[in-house]
């Protein structure tokens, strides 16, 4: 950046601090993500650098941690837990919450912003409190400790990220559209379907995207809901933590920020995606 | 049901009310006739009620009280999505997500014709539009004229009963206007569709009209063909929005067959024809169109005269609007031909202007409601 030319010495000196500052900002918020990932190549069953990994020495890395968790039959379920339970409670989080924001984006919805306030309390409530809540609620539906109930559990925590992303694409839509969707014949499910939801599925995915993160990173609810079977892959590195005391919890870890990164990539290119339609939906 | 189909009007309004309080009428007391194949124009400022009639027509708007009736068929009842009428909005309301020939085709494919069917109707009507190439496009690729003349296709592919247009010209610069009033009307003399148009431009409500319903206050004022309303105005709100009138205070001192003689204010007696008026003695109002009034000598002795002092003119082109001032108080504006030989005028000059008693109506009241 160019600095004005009325600067004076103090003038630059605070300038370059601010960025040093700065600097150190994002490092303090990055570093301990970055550090996980070349120690997960260690060679050793250590957490921290080896001599021969400082010195680059080939044979002080390897890919041993990977296959321990790739061959390890709790590692496995945990995956495929997560994966499933992360996918249903997505689904169900997204028709939910899809149709509540419709729903809520109407001018004649009475108590409307009562009901938002009521649908986005669980990104409020402290989890802890909500999964208590949930455990004693869901035992006594003979829910706690199966699929179904990690799921339920799960969507519930999701729907207000989707109510969220869908309620934003849906300020600033023209309902002429709409309108001019019924005036041509269309029942109006034929004008959610054909009009209202292809101009809004760039927040319904983003949404979806977010709840099924929320769902894949999520500990506490699990921890109470689900039994030996319902294991996640949060669920199965916090037992790692205590019980294996290995480099293959830094390998999983490794792997979550590299799903991270790609849904956080979609969802960069849904955003320049939506950016392009609304040029569309602006006349002129 | 009655069973003389052929006398039955095509559209009719009958007593229809709206209120969106519970308190004031938006529309009060609407009734309107349309035969099939009319092109009528519902005219009248911001708020008049024109377009609540056009959304209860298509079904957007409850009918507080009173019946809408399609060929005898009571309206009222049946859902937006199954009244078959078309709508051209004043946005457009393209689907941006589709292109022009799925715009096109989204009536035809949701009425479940056949693909063969759908594509060859399409074609025809791009080509009715002269849009044979964009049928690929989406709609942000196209110009606003293009996107209105795809609108307005979209409205009258599925051949709909009547075809509803809402101030549907209003996004187009004025150039654009006049050719899309040229197009509208062509396409209407083509395919014969009912229209029903709304619009507060009385330019464009004239040109493209078979008859103008004028609002006000949720009340119509005058419906009638547009030569009716500019030539012989009902009531001074209609006076005063279609065009401009001079008006001219004045009391009722004789009544004849169908007009009146007038005792003007400032003394002078002239005729008018007789519109919303007349009781002996009762105020009246003389409306007179600007280039009706002249102060040349063409109509010679023939017609009405009255005295006024010249204050200023404008130069338009065309024609010259000069402004006089009677002596009480009463301005009066004349439109002129540019013609040379009109007689030099400096301000302050006293003159006599004169009209044909033919050319000017004794209307009701004395205070013409101002135009919002």
């Amino acid at each position: 950046m160019k600095t004005p030319s009325y600067y004076g010495f103090w003038h630059h000196l605070g300038n370059r601090l601010l960025k040093l500052f700065s600097w150190l900002v994002l490092l303090f918020l990055i570093l301990p993500i970055l550090v996980i990932v070349p120690l997960s190549f260690n060679a050793e069953p250590f957490f921290s650098f080896t001599e021969g990994m400082l010195r680059l020495q080939p044979d002080a890395w390897s890919l041993r941690w990977y296959e321990q968790v790739f061959s390890d039959p709790r590692w496995l379920l945990a995956i495929k837990n997560s994966f499933i339970i992360g996918f249903f409670a997505t689904l169900l989080a997204t028709v939910l919450g899809t149709c509540a924001a419709v729903g809520l984006a109407r001018a004649e919805m009475p108590l409307r912003r009562f009901i938002t306030a009521l649908l986005l309390s669980p990104m409020i409530v402290p989890l802890i409190i909500t999964a208590a809540g949930m455990f004693f609620f869901y035992s006594s539906l003979n829910l706690a400790g199966s699929h179904l109930g990690v799921i339920i559990a799960h969507a519930a925590l999701g729907t207000p990220f989707v109510i969220i992303t869908v309620t934003a694409t849906l300020t600033g839509f023209d309902y002429s559209l709409a309108r001019a969707a019924l005036n041509l014949g269309a029942s109006p499910l034929r004008v959610f379907l054909d009009v209202i939801l292809p101009l809004i599925r760039p927040g319904v995915i983003s949404g979806a995207l977010f709840a099924f993160i929320t769902s894949f990173d999520e500990v506490v609810v699990v921890l109470f809901m689900a039994g030996p079977q319902q294991r996640t892959i949060p669920r199965q590195m916090f037992s790692g933590l205590r019980e294996q005391i290995n480099p293959s919890i830094l390998a999983v870890a490794t792997l979550l920020i590299l799903l991270s990164i790609v849904l956080l990539l979609t969802l960069e290119l849904l955003r320049r995606r939506a950016e392009r339609m609304r040029g569309i939906e602006i006349p002129q | 049901m009655d069973d003389q189909a052929g006398d039955r009007p095509f559209l009719q309004f009958r007593n229809v009310k709206k209120t969106y309080d519970h308190k004031t009428l938006v529309v009060k007391d609407f009734n309107l006739d349309v035969a099939k194949g009319e092109f009528i124009t519902l005219l009248g400022p911001s708020g008049s009620g024109k377009t609540t009639c056009l959304m209860m027509l298509a079904g957007f708007e409850d009918v507080t009280s009173g019946e809408i009736l399609i060929d005898g068929r009571q309206v009222t009842s049946i859902a937006p999505y199954r009244r078959n009428i078309g709508m051209v909005f004043q946005q457009y309301a393209l689907f941006p997500h589709m292109t022009i020939r799925e715009n096109l085709g989204y009536p035809l494919k949701i009425r479940k014709q056949s693909r063969e069917q759908i594509d060859q109707q399409v074609e025809q009507y791009l080509a009715l539009i002269e849009l044979q190439h964009f049928g690929g496009r989406y709609p942000a690729q196209l110009s606003g004229g293009q996107r209105q003349r795809v609108a307005l296709a979209r409205a009258l592919i599925f051949n709909p009963d009547i075809v509803l247009m809402d101030e549907p010209l209003g996004a187009l610069d004025k150039k654009l206007r006049e050719q899309m009033q040229f197009e509208i009307k062509r396409l209407h003399d083509q395919l014969g569709f009912t229209v029903i148009y709304v619009t507060h431009d009385q330019t464009e409500a004239l040109t493209m009209s078979d008859r103008i319903a004028v609002f006000d206050q949720g009340v119509v004022q005058q419906c009638a063909p547009p030569h009716v309303l500019y030539e012989r105005p009902a009531n001074l709100f209609v006076a005063d929005f279609i065009g401009e009138s001079n008006k001219l205070r004045g009391a009722i001192e004789a009544v004849e067959a169908d007009s009146v003689r007038v005792r003007l204010e400032d003394g002078g007696l002239v005729s008018a024809l007789k519109a919303n008026c007349c009781d002996l003695g009762q105020p009246t109002t003389v409306s007179i169109r600007p280039e009706k009034l002249t102060f040349t000598e063409r109509l010679g002795d023939a017609g009405n005269r009255v005295r006024a002092r010249f204050v200023t003119s404008h130069y338009v082109g065309e024609y010259i609007r000069y402004h006089f001032e009677t002596a009480n108080g009463s301005e009066l504006v004349v439109k002129n031909m540019n013609d040379s030989s009109a007689p030099p005028l400096a301000p302050g000059d006293e003159i006599a202007l004169a009209w044909l008693p033919q050319d000017s109506q004794a209307l009701d009241g004395q205070e013409a409601p101002k135009p919002v």
